[in-house]
């Protein structure tokens, strides 16, 4: 089914600020806004979920952890135990702040690379990807709100845009589904 | 304007009369003689400690990082133990004056970086942090009298002030001390210490004025002046602070050395010193002051016990594991003593100041609510003061250590002390600066 959707362009992050506020009071639907750069708070005026970035962040970390006290033991005190500065070379835990660093890089190291990974799945990123971007200006110096239209009266919707501060408005049709 | 709370007021003198009680009876309860010592020990073996017990073969280990000949006598371990325990009370109140006083100042060096910084998020948090060093000058009179005491061996807690260690005809002659003496002497310490507290509560008044005088101002002048004071003070601190780190805390342990023991006392003061900021800022607003101050002031607050907690491990971790890899005997026995006679407060504080702010603190939703950051706050400043207690009282009571009447007293009576001060102060001037070019910008802050 072909979807009607409604960009509206605009010059200024304060006004975008305060327009995606009107338009969320007006109960329509934001789709998407597109900046040139990240806009402090927008996502709180959207309305959009707390990142749950952190909690996979900490479990990469976890796993970090996990990962290099099993390597540690295994290369360490297991395969080839070796006499380094006289330590107890076959108990891991006497040997703990030995590997007290590489625990912790191997910790961070899980956590920032897989979180990125994470990240790019989730939004849906891959190299060679064919950018989503509906106006290289946004990419630039505007900024594009795609509203829904839906049923609503698109007459009185671009009113009520224009009135928001926007520059140009123009009316999308979808004929693929999205 | 902010008035005491009369309840906070008898708190505050509850805490002291309390405290001193304790560390009165803390130093009347101290042996004279080593038949007391003797008697004290009998009566601790009937309990069923056992620990005098284990004295015997320290004793030796003791003896000879002192650099005395170890007796074997028992009349000599008597004597030892004796002194060890005449140390404890003082080494108590040391301990107690000197946690406070490192609040104070941690705090003035926080103020001063929020001004160097330009901050625009703090303005709002000046008059509390102004308020914390209040503190600063009553705690500077309070610990030189204390140096001064110990200066004119009226108590020996600072070991190498003995004489007889840098005097090549005596039996206690101490080489490494001896070889120190050109820097470790009474009174280059003691001229050292006076510098240091006067720069720094020179700062702190003429900043404190400036503060004052700016409310009323016409211009930016004072906050010009605040800002390029700061950044000298700043400079004067870093290298005195470190200094001050070696002479009040390391010398403790006179023949030990760590090049980054500085930084290490550095970062436990700042985090000490930003969690009372944090409390005192959530006491006030309790009582229904500072309406400015938002989550927001009290999440970036906690931000920092988070970071200073982490940067505090980083530090003790480097510290502890250059020396553990090394295995040199001189350095290593500073761990030696404290693994086998401190076990329990060194890894205790390490659980306190590293395992549980993380593992707290780490979620940010968790730093804006207050009573989490009370909580945890106390946990750090207890494992703090532990942390001070586990610097000291090896170097000055050995093994006779425990937690009890001088170390509680102590603690009580400079926390008594501490909050009548700090409040008092803050009824002193408006809670909120009038005209700092960033207050607008600090009202306004939010995440």
């Amino acid at each position: 089914m072909a979807s009607t959707v409604i960009h509206a362009i605009y010059n200024d992050d304060d006004i975008l600020m305060n327009a995606v506020k009107a338009v969320r009071n007006e109960h329509y639907h934001i789709e998407e806004v597109y900046t040139p750069f990240p806009v402090h708070g927008l996502d709180k005026a959207m309305g959009l979920e707390g990142t749950r970035i952190a909690i996979t962040s900490f479990m990469y970390g976890i796993l970090g952890l996990t990962v290099a006290i099993v390597m540690m033991n295994f290369i360490m005190i297991k395969d080839w135990p070796q006499d380094i500065g006289g330590k107890p070379s076959f108990s891991y835990l006497e040997n703990m702040p030995a590997f007290v660093p590489i625990m912790f890089e191997m910790t961070v190291f899980f956590a920032a690379h897989l979180m990125v990974i994470t990240f790019y799945m989730r939004s849906k990123l891959w190299p060679f990807k064919k950018a989503e971007n509906p106006d290289p200006r946004t990419t630039d110096d505007h900024f594009l709100m795609a509203i829904d239209a839906g049923n609503h009266d698109v007459e009185k919707m671009s009113k009520f845009l224009k009135d928001t501060g926007a520059i140009e408005i123009s009316l999308i049709e979808n004929e693929d589904d999205h | 304007m902010y008035t005491l709370p009369n309840k906070l007021k008898v708190f505050a003198i509850v805490f002291m009369v309390v405290g001193a009680i304790g560390m009165i009876s803390g130093f009347l309860s101290a042996p004279s003689s080593t038949a007391e010592v003797k008697e004290m020990m009998a009566a601790h073996h009937g309990e069923g400690h056992g620990e005098a017990a284990t004295t015997a073969e320290t004793h030796e280990a003791h003896g000879a990082e002192h650099g005395d000949v170890a007796h074997d006598s028992e009349e000599a371990h008597l004597e030892h133990t004796l002194h060890q325990m005449q140390n404890r009370p003082w080494s108590a109140l040391y301990i107690a004056s000197f946690f406070f006083f490192m609040i104070a100042l941690g705090a003035l060096a926080f103020y001063a970086i929020q001004y160097a910084a330009q901050a625009g998020w703090s303005p709002v948090l000046f008059r509390v942090m102004e308020g914390i060093t209040a503190y600063l000058p009553v705690a500077s009179v309070i610990l030189f009298v204390l140096l001064l005491l110990s200066a004119f061996h009226v108590n020996h807690i600072f070991h190498w002030m003995d004489p007889e260690l840098v005097n090549p005809e005596s039996e206690h002659y101490d080489k490494l001390i001896a070889g120190k003496s050109g820097y470790l002497n009474v009174p280059f310490f003691l001229i050292r210490a006076a510098i240091f507290l006067i720069g720094w509560n020179l700062y702190r008044w003429i900043s404190r004025k400036n503060s004052i005088a700016d409310d009323t101002a016409e211009d930016h002048s004072y906050f010009k002046k605040n800002f390029k004071l700061s950044a000298g003070f700043l400079v004067f601190f870093i290298v005195t602070e470190s200094i001050m780190s070696w002479d009040w805390i390391m010398s403790f342990d006179p023949h030990w050395f760590s090049t980054l023991f500085g930084w290490y006392v550095f970062a436990g003061m700042m985090v000490s010193a930003i969690t009372v900021i944090a409390m005192v800022t959530i006491v006030l607003k309790a009582q229904g002051y500072l309406e400015h101050v938002n989550d927001s002031h009290i999440h970036d607050l906690a931000k920092f016990m988070f970071a200073f907690s982490i940067f505090w491990t980083y530090l003790w971790f480097s510290q502890f594991m250059l020396i553990w890899y090394a295995d040199i005997p001189e350095e290593v026995t500073y761990f030696v003593t404290r693994i086998e006679d401190y076990k329990m407060p060194f890894f205790g504080m390490l659980a306190m100041n590293f395992v549980f702010p993380v593992l707290l603190l780490m979620n940010s939703d968790y730093k804006r609510l207050n009573w989490f950051v009370i909580m945890t706050g106390i946990v750090i400043l207890a494992g703090h003061y532990i942390d001070v207690f586990n610097m000291v009282m090896p170097g000055t009571v050995g093994t006779s250590w425990y937690i009890g009447l001088p170390e509680i007293g102590s603690l009580l009576f400079f926390f008594g002390l501490f909050v009548f001060v700090v409040f008092t102060a803050l009824t002193k001037a408006p809670l909120m600066v009038k005209r700092n070019p960033f207050l607008k910008e600090s009202k306004h802050f939010h995440y």
